[in-house]
């Protein structure tokens, strides 16, 4: 075993005398899955938030291949995973009653849990005991009575009929005579994905604004059963395609892991070259695109001059504008020669200088610097305690990065620059962004200048039935998680990940509460959370 | 301000002309002529999402930029149905979504032609039709006009969609 056990986590649980089974058929060993019982769930997250452990995902799964010879009776168990900066991932698991699942919530100590949970209790049928907000979250009001999409049982294989005459979504209402609603979507005003804001606003004050998502939950989960690694992998990728590096990387170090298969470096290299090029592209768009909604078009149409150069680049050397399907399970399946190479290298450096002269036009700015200035604040605290991540959280104090925390290849042999902003406004996440656009073009110089000569690939070959992984990537929103486990004849029986915007959507209906509503949409650009991500 | 005018002068025009993009040059004038002939020279365009991952999304907003500039064909995306001649749909229709389709298709005038952009939208893609979540395919919900391969299509045969969408015109 590559990978040495990480016990930390298990030993403070241990000190806590909450019982920890390590699960072996879980990999790899230094984020271990540790199965403890279901009266000790909600005290294992008391204790993980005493520990200052943040909240990376919680999720279900029926039963795997070896479970149910261990647990003939049980059919259904809850995972949770924490991390700490200086202690990496664990995962906690425990096992529920498949005829009556019960769990209980973990919201009050980590408020990111709610929307999880209420996922769970979708997809599954599980109920949160204790849970401040028990409403539907991607089952809509149209749905069967007793539609329960991941389990077993459920017929997936057609779409749902669905019923006309159905209720409402309980919105957060207002009584007061001054507060009036602005219903926004699920179809929205420009070239973006669907989704429903609810507001409430006094005058032009936002008072509170409500997301509704769901709306392009594409059962992803589902979809993936039953798929190879290979298949899987286009799914993943798929899960959100602005970040289709990061989503293939995650899901293939999760398998690589499962499967105990390290990829040569010169792969690792490669993907890391990807994810930070990916990250320079939507930065750059994004930053553009705040800038449009506040009436600097110039910005915009600059930005997007570079980013279309970057596409038209990837096209050239990688065979995809946004660079879909070039991570595969053991490796890449691009291999640019040293020309390539030159010419990625050339242009990177070239954005980064040009990117610093706008930066410092947009700097001198005062009709832009006014919007954003002091625009859509979240304070440390509050980031810390929804566990902001990318650059939502280096924004406002909480600096949680994958490539320093979990280091995993290519980033354990590189220095990696975590921007530290505090001040938590627009201005504070376009400025983290322009700092991460110079980084990631250090970054993929040096990743070019010290590119092992290798081959890029090595063959898949899936892991036993029964065996699962988890990763954790940092994708150009933050950290995405995934947790992949496979059954029979190397097929996927279950997936789960959770992209970063499960986490910042949540920062976004904090930041904009007291922001006038026409600064929503630039407030709303600078968290740039994904719809389809989130919905799965 | 000055500044901002030294930038613009530096980057120069770069919308192509007949250069590594004559497809599109072609395509985009053979637009316009359209256009200009049977709407007036302005034809109005709804994007809706119906299920995308995104990828599509990026690939129409592309279509804005300096490079391909879009709307010196005279094609503008606007942000209601109701004053659209065309909706540009993208993703699977979503079990979710389906509803919303179908009002936002109700609320375009005549007419509303319909593209459908990327392979989620023609054949429902890597998300498979076999699955709760997704309705169907657009043609499955809505009619279509013209259906652009691609996962996601590249800019230059989302115009060409377009203008398929309008050569085909009764
Ligand atoms: S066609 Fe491809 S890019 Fe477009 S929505 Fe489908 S998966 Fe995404």
């Amino acid at each position: 075993m590559r990978h040495k056990a990480n016990t930390w986590f298990a030993e403070r649980l241990g000190d806590q005398g909450i019982r920890t089974t390590y699960l072996s058929d879980h990999h790899p060993a230094h984020m271990p899955c540790l199965e403890i019982m279901r009266l000790e769930w909600k005290h294992a997250a008391e204790e993980a938030r005493r520990l200052d452990m943040r909240l990376v995902a919680l999720w279900a799964a029926e039963a795997g291949c070896h479970d149910q010879d261990q647990h003939a009776r049980q059919g259904l168990y809850a995972y949770m995973a924490f991390a700490h900066p200086d202690h990496r991932h664990a995962l906690l698991r425990t096992p529920l009653d498949a005829k009556n699942p019960q769990l209980p919530s973990i919201a009050s100590e980590y408020i990111a849990a709610s929307r999880m949970e209420r996922h769970m209790a979708d997809m599954f049928g599980i109920r949160i005991e204790g849970a401040p907000d028990a409403r539907p979250w991607i089952r809509h009001e149209h749905w069967p009575q007793d539609a329960l999409p991941l389990r077993k049982g459920f017929d997936a294989q057609s779409p749902m009929a669905v019923s006309s005459d159905c209720g409402d979504y309980d919105y957060v209402r207002s009584t007061s005579s001054g507060v009036y609603e602005i219903p926004v979507g699920p179809v929205h005003a420009g070239i973006i994905e669907p989704g429903h804001f609810r507001f409430l606003a006094v005058g032009e004050q936002i008072l509170n604004m409500e997301e509704r998502l769901g709306y392009v939950h594409k059962g992803i989960e589902r979809a993936m059963q039953g798929r190879d690694a290979m298949e899987g992998i286009r799914l993943a990728a798929r899960v959100s395609g602005d970040s289709a590096v990061a989503h293939a990387w995650v899901f293939a170090q999760a398998a690589e892991f499962a499967a105990d298969i390290e990829p040569p470096k010169r792969a690792s290299f490669i993907r890391g070259i990807l994810c930070e090029r990916e990250r320079i592209a939507n930065h750059i768009g994004d930053i553009g695109a705040i800038c449009n909604d506040a009436a600097f078009a110039f910005m915009h149409m600059q930005m997007q001059r570079l980013r279309e150069e970057m596409a038209r680049l990837h096209q050239e050397i990688f065979g995809h504008r946004l660079l879909f399907d070039t991570i595969v399970p053991g490796g890449v399946s691009v291999d640019p020669d040293a020309k390539q190479l030159a010419r990625l290298k050339w242009q990177t450096t070239a954005i980064a200088e040009e990117v610093e002269r706008l930066r410092s036009l947009y700097a001198d700015h005062p009709s832009i610097q006014e919007r954003v200035i002091g625009s859509g604040v979240v304070a440390i605290d509050d980031a810390r305690d929804i566990g902001l991540l990318g650059y939502a959280g280096r924004a406002s104090g909480h600096y949680p990065d994958e490539r320093i925390e979990e280091a995993y290849s290519p980033y354990d042999e590189l220095e990696v620059n975590v921007p530290e902003g505090r001040n938590g406004d627009v201005a504070t996440r376009v400025w983290v962004r322009f700092e991460e656009i110079a980084d990631s073009a250090r970054l993929i110089g040096e990743m070019i200048d010290s590119l092992p000569d290798e081959s890029c690939s090595l063959e898949w070959r899936p892991p036993e039935p029964g065996v699962s992984g988890f990763a954790a990537i940092e994708g150009w929103r933050g950290e995405i998680a995934a947790w992949v486990r496979f059954g029979e004849d190397g097929l996927i029986d279950r997936y789960f990940v959770r992209d970063p915007s499960v986490i910042n959507w949540l920062g976004l209906e904090l930041a904009v509460r007291e922001v006038p509503v026409p600064d929503f949409p630039l407030n709303n650009k600078s968290f740039n959370c994904s719809y389809s991500g989130n919905d799965l | 301000m000055l500044r901002l005018l030294r930038q613009i002068a530096r980057v120069g025009t770069i919308t192509e002309e007949l250069r590594e993009s004559d497809a599109y040059e072609r395509a985009g004038r053979e637009l316009a002529a359209m256009i200009n002939k049977r709407f007036a020279g302005s034809l109005a365009i709804r994007e809706v999402d119906a299920g995308s991952c995104n990828g599509c999304e990026l690939e129409i907003h592309a279509t804005n930029n300096a490079f391909y500039d879009i709307e010196r064909f005279g094609v503008h995306f606007t942000a209601s149905p109701r004053f659209a001649d065309m909706l540009l749909v993208t993703g699977p229709v979503s079990v979710n979504m389906k509803t919303a389709l179908e009002m936002t298709y109700e609320a375009t005038p005549d007419p509303k032609l319909v593209v459908a952009i990327g392979d989620c939208a023609v054949n429902c893609g890597v998300f498979g039709r076999d699955n709760y979540a997704i309705a169907g395919a657009v043609s499955d919900i809505i009619p279509v006009d013209v259906v652009v391969h691609g996962c996601p299509p590249t800019p230059t045969d989302i115009i060409r969609g377009i203008l398929a969408a309008i050569d085909g015109m009764p």
